[in-house]
């Protein structure tokens, strides 16, 4: 003993050298190391989801407001039969109404554009109300109603009154010409000094000369730019520009086939240019008018942003002030529902069988793999499946939530699955030992004791199996679950349908201007609906959760 | 012993329960062998756990399975209700005998005879449902009550069987789980009992307890003994003293020796017998 002892302490380490001291540093500076990567990785993935988050929100808050004004109407029962409101004049109504409010205008081509501040759909509207109370007939009422798209966007401030008169390229064009110093200030007026070819093909002695000058002083504007091949070059000469060179060749005709240097005054926004500023135009989405009166509305206090509670109660629309989500949720809700439906109890049965009762052999195993495998199926691959078999071998309707739960149950079962074998694994075998002590069956253990103390786990693998089903958007777009639903009237297992992750699809697709912060408003729905049912899923663990 | 106190009025329904077995012809007689298990050996897999054992088991009596971890004990007292049946992979021959019918004939079904022949584990394992529910479970999947009331009458005569009773009477509806462990595997006991078993095998049941709540379990096991056949593996050798009227050593697989507790733990045949008892391995 003593002997091995002595042997031990002479090998023993010496924590005071410098090499020991150096591999205790080196292994704090490694530990620290792997917690600095893990902390970096984290936070470069909080980083990202904050970034994306808050793009959606960004983009997605002004949807969850309206822009609409209130609007006063008189029902003349004169435009509206009181037995039969439905059919009414609402038209008229709204646009005598409009014109009420401007009684300077009188133009019909104005007329026109000030209707077009109200969405297309106001005279619906009005009459959706009037059917509702039919008592408002013969008075007058203040009713919101949505502004179109563009004012929607003006008034929140999405799209600006004013946009830039010159693109990049065309200042570009500017800031050549003025390094080439043919750029010339004189009266407070920007002219270019440009030598013009008096081209006497083009042009007529006279007296008084006459001719294309407009051509002459294109062509000399386009000597000084010879790799510019874009007519939007000649804008930057004013409208009066030809005159400067008529004038010069009046005064001396003969300078007819002769080069002559021209100031050539130049057009509007590039006098602005010229000063140093940015050159500004009423935004050409308005037509002339339409801003100030829609301002003159702001100014009497018509206008308001009410919380947009159409956004969940309106089905799709055309029009993006007049779109909203009802369909989407009410189609995801039937879709999940028959997904449900099918793949809860299907799982569990088969889970069940698998975990509890199947022989282990190769068949078993292969089955377990497979199922395994199922999970990470892309599931554009199932939307296949479903469009080849439910679709195409079945016949069943395109479109219908019937078929699109269907389709979200093949690739919710094998989470299902998944989860509800771990469920029971984790079931104590303490506890089918007692059943099994008193004398239960198997399937009485399992019906009455190991599958109530497994459903919490169960439940939480399906919620989130649903959660997953809910946002996949590939299988139902090859089912065509993406249908345009106007009208949450006709919602059903075999009626088309749209889904949320569909409908967010089509609307990103939409090229007007509502759409871009509706489409983030809707996936912000998508992820508020998420969220529920991962806090539910969260809860029922919690509840039912028990300690042995 | 306070147990022994309290546990005083437990004795009268287990005293009628006496009257009525003492009717049957099969039950005259108080050495009479229950359970008679011959050339018993158990495969798991490849391997063999139990190597023909043979051992009679005496009715209204505690049987003590005694030896070192690993040796077979469990096995066996498992192969008496066929919990070995659950076990993938495991494989048992020979026969076991109760009452003189062959139990591990395939057509006897083993949910009933685990009815007939109840078990209590290690570790208590009251099922998760109230204290009401724990025991009521068995007697009505069997179908042992017939009313609403006469299943009452059984759990209230099962818990006072296992001294339980008056400690709970006031929270039947209280989660099994809430109990204190002594109290837990008492509930398990009475749990056992509810469905009216024949035989009552204990594996370790005092193990998980502390030496209060085994004092307890014992001399409920000392009162049970009038009625039941019992059969207990445990590894404390003052345990197997305190409660058996006969003992049987396991050793790797093997049965070593077998006799009355008295004679195997004073007077012991084999000299291994002898080392194991007194402590010198295991």
């Amino acid at each position: 003993m003593s002997e091995a002892q002595a042997i031990n302490r002479r090998g023993a380490l010496d924590w005071a050298s410098k090499s020991a001291q150096r591999r205790v540093r080196r292994r704090y500076a490694a530990d620290w190391r792997l917690q600095a990567y893990g902390i970096v990785a984290i936070a470069f993935a909080i980083g990202l989801l904050g970034i994306l988050l808050a793009s959606v929100v960004v983009n997605g808050y002004p949807a969850f407001v309206q822009t609409k004004l209130d609007l006063e109407l008189y029902i003349d029962p004169s435009k509206v039969k009181p037995e039969d409101p439905a059919k009414g004049n609402y038209r008229a109504i709204v646009k005598s109404s409009l014109a009420s409010l401007f009684p300077g205008v009188t133009d019909d081509k104005q007329k026109a554009d000030l209707g077009k501040i109200l969405t297309s759909d106001a005279a619906y509207i009005v009459r959706d109300y009037v059917v509702d109370h039919p008592e408002v007939i013969g008075k007058r009422i203040t009713l919101p109603i949505a502004v179109s798209d563009s004012f929607d966007q003006l008034y929140k401030g999405v799209i600006p009154k004013e946009v830039d008169a010159l693109s990049i390229t065309q200042e570009r064009w500017f800031e050549r010409l003025l390094n080439r110093g043919v750029v010339v200030e004189a009266d407070g007026r920007t002219d270019l000094k440009l030598d013009v070819y008096i081209d006497p093909a083009k042009i007529e002695a006279g007296p008084p000369p006459t001719g294309d000058f407009a051509a002459l002083a294109r062509n000399g504007l386009q000597a000084y730019l010879p790799t510019v091949h874009d007519t939007g070059l000649f804008t930057m000469l004013a409208d009066d520009a030809p005159e400067a060179i008529q004038q010069r060749v009046a005064a001396d005709p003969s300078l007819i086939g002769k080069t002559v240097q021209v100031l050539l005054p130049v057009s509007e926004p590039y006098q602005v240019l010229a000063k140093g500023e940015t050159p500004t135009v009423p935004n050409p989405r308005f037509a002339p008018g339409q801003i100030k009166a829609f301002e003159s509305l702001v100014e009497r206090g018509m206008v308001r942003t009410p919380f947009n509670w159409e956004l969940f109660f309106n089905a799709d629309s055309r029009f993006p002030e007049r779109a909203g989500l009802a369909g989407a949720i009410a189609g995801s809700f039937y879709a999940l529902l028959v997904c449900f439906l099918l793949s809860f109890p299907i799982g569990i049965a088969a889970a069940v069988y698998l975990e509890e009762f199947a022989p282990k052999n190769r068949l078993t195993d292969l089955i377990e793999v497979n199922i395994n495998n199922l999970a990470a199926v892309p599931s554009v691959v199932f939307g296949l499946l479903g469009l080849a078999v439910f679709l195409g071998f079945f016949g069943l309707p395109r479109s219908a939530p019937l078929v699109g739960g269907m389709v979200l149950s093949l690739m919710t079962l094998p989470t299902i699955i998944i989860a509800t074998r771990a469920a029971l694994k984790a079931v104590p075998p303490s506890i089918r030992e007692a059943a099994l002590g008193v004398g239960a069956s198997k399937h009485q253990v399992m019906l009455h004791h190991v599958l109530p103390l497994a459903m919490p786990g169960i439940l939480t693998g399906t919620i989130i199996g649903m959660a997953q089903a809910l946002g996949e958007t590939a299988p139902l777009l090859l089912i065509g679950m993406n249908a345009f639903i106007p009208s949450v009237e006709n919602v059903g297992l075999l009626e088309p349908a749209t889904a949320l992750p569909t409908q967010i699809f089509s609307w990103a697709d939409s090229p007007e201007r509502g759409f871009v912060s509706r489409t983030s408003a809707a996936i912000l729905v998508l992820l508020g609906f998420l969220v529920i049912m991962n806090i539910i899923a969260i809860a029922l663990r919690h509840k039912f959760e028990r300690k042995w | 012993m306070e147990a022994n106190v309290e546990a005083k009025p437990v004795i009268q329904p287990m005293q009628v329960a006496l009257s009525e077995k003492v009717e049957k012809p099969d039950a005259q007689e108080h050495y009479e062998l229950k359970m008679d298990a011959h050339d018993v050996s158990v495969f798991y897999g490849e391997k063999q756990a139990l190597f023909d054992v043979s051992l009679g088991i005496r009715d209204r009596s505690v049987t003590a399975l005694i030896g070192p971890s690993g040796c077979g004990k469990s096995t066996f007292l498992r192969c008496l209700n066929r919990m070995n049946d659950t076990i993938e992979g495991c494989r048992v021959t020979g026969d076991i005998t109760l009452d003189g019918e062959n139990i591990t004939a395939p057509r006897v079904d083993p949910v009933q005879l685990r009815a007939r022949v109840g078990m209590v584990f290690q570790k208590p394992n009251p099922f998760p449902k109230s204290i009401f529910e724990n025991i009521a479970y068995g007697p009505r999947i069997h179908g042992l009550a017939s009313s609403k009331a006469d299943l009452e009458e059984i759990v209230v005569s099962s818990l006072q069987k296992a001294g339980l009773y008056n400690e709970v009477k006031d929270r039947l509806d209280e989660s099994g789980t809430s109990l204190s462990g002594g109290q837990q595997q008492r509930l398990c006991i009475a749990r056992a009992i509810s469905v009216n078993p024949e035989v009552i095998l204990m594996d370790e049941p005092c193990s998980a307890l502390d030496p209060i709540a085994t004092a307890r379990i014992e001399a409920l096991m000392e009162e049970l003994k009038a009625n039941y056949c019992m059969v207990i593996v445990t590894h404390s050798m003052q345990q197997a003293a305190r409660v058996s009227q006969r003992t049987a050593f396991f050793h790797m697989g093997y049965l070593i020796e077998e006799g009355d507790t008295t004679e195997v733990f004073t007077n012991p045949k084999l000299e291994k017998t002898q080392d194991y008892i007194t402590g010198r391995f295991g």
